[in-house]
């Protein structure tokens, strides 16, 4: 499957850039999470976006995806997992590769403070991926750390699989297979030697051999390393051209402020930008 | 590209040379994605180091030996032993670098 161009995010800043994109007539698949779990759906009034003051932020947000989709934008509901930038640039949501372009990074806000130890065990019981890993870890035990809206029913493939699940999360999840155990935490720690051998959660340490840690989203400088990045805020340009050619940003991830005007007149001009790319590099 | 089992791969390691061992299995999108780039890395250096897979399905014992926990995870052996490892989807630099730096 291969795009013009692909939008990793589902807020106004990637809608925008989905829009813009089609009217340029380029194939757009945006990837993210339902457009009703984007933090802006929790706005009860939004009044500064021009001309429609006084709607829900999830009224805005409906009518963003219906004007995007009606013009013919694809969407995967997902998270990217990893991504490649090698002959265009290569996606993994699920267990689905998919293939841009140019590529327009929209993710919003990702509050991504690693927790102590994680990054010294990844590779060694740390793992983002339950499609992934899971199989490596059947009837062994794993706490599964919930931080996304999706989170539960990746806890329920790897009981399914096999393996001895804890969730752990700081508020109760929705949809999590009765016969997993629910742990309330918000402070935790990876602890091992070798590899992994516990997650300290609140104090308590909860032996297992992996940790899967499940965000919402992975941050745009874990997927892209080369991404430059000052304080977690991408570095763009007046196009919202990053540092690597063919990668545009938009949005909360390019910094303040967090309004939806501003996020819908980037994402704008990353599309424009993405789109003279693409006719200069065809 | 060698599809390794477990028993060629013991011979390609006890011959020593510099080997880069692709640890993967099908039903891993990120593996999917990164088998091709594996693929030209294997044909670019093809008789200057061994370039491999290892489907962790069917040879789980060597990722068990491995300790893999993580797929895609890359290990680069030479005269036998692990001399490196880079777990996860890595950009093609990342792999040149460790094959260049032991060639």
């Amino acid at each position: 499957m291969t795009y013009d161009i692909i939008v990793l995010g589902s807020g106004p800043a990637g809608l925008a850039a989905a829009v813009a994109a089609r009217g340029r007539d380029k194939r757009v698949l945006v990837i993210g999470a339902r457009w009703q779990d984007s933090p802006l759906a929790k706005a009860e009034q939004v009044d500064n976006y021009l001309g429609l003051p006084g709607r829900t932020g999830l009224e805005l947000l409906e009518e963003f995806y219906r004007h995007a989709s009606s013009l013919g934008a694809e969407f995967i509901v997902g998270k990217a997992l990893s991504l490649l930038a090698w002959n265009g640039f290569s996606i993994t949501a699920g267990s689905q590769v998919y293939q841009g372009k140019a590529l327009i990074l929209a993710p919003g806000v990702v509050r991504q403070a690693k927790y102590p130890g994680e990054a010294e065990f990844l590779g060694r019981g740390v793992s983002y991926c339950a499609t992934c890993d899971g199989m490596l870890y059947r009837n062994k035990p794993v706490t599964v750390v919930g931080l996304a809206p999706d989170a539960p029913q990746e806890a329920n493939y790897l009981h399914s699989l096999g393996c001895q699940v804890v969730y752990v999360s700081p508020h109760r999840p929705q949809g999590l297979d009765g016969d997993i155990p629910y742990r309330k935490a918000g402070k935790l720690a990876v602890k091992g030697e070798t590899t992994v051998t516990g997650l300290e959660a609140d104090g308590a340490l909860l032996p297992c051999a992996g940790v899967f840690i499940l965000r919402r989203a992975v941050a745009p400088a874990d997927l892209l390393p080369s991404l430059e990045t000052e304080e977690g805020i991408i570095r763009v340009d007046r196009r919202m051209a990053t540092n690597i050619p063919g990668v545009f940003a938009a949005g909360d991830c390019t910094g303040g402020p967090l309004q939806v005007s501003k996020a819908v007149g980037e994402g704008h001009v990353a599309a424009l930008s993405a789109c003279e790319y693409l006719d200069s590099n065809p | 590209m060698i599809h390794f089992n477990n028993e060629t791969f013991e011979k390609a390691l006890s011959e020593g040379e510099l080997m880069m061992v692709d640890f993967w299995a099908e039903w891993c999108g990120p593996c999917q994605m990164l088998g091709p780039l594996i693929e030209s890395l294997a044909e670019k250096y093809e008789g200057k180091a061994v370039i491999g897979k290892v489907n962790t399905d069917e040879e789980g014992e060597l990722a068990m030996r491995y300790a893999v926990m993580n797929i895609p995870t890359v290990i680069f052996f030479k005269n036998g032993k692990e001399i490196d490892r880079l777990v996860g989807v890595m950009p093609p630099d990342a792999f040149i670098q460790v094959l260049e730096k032991n060639l």
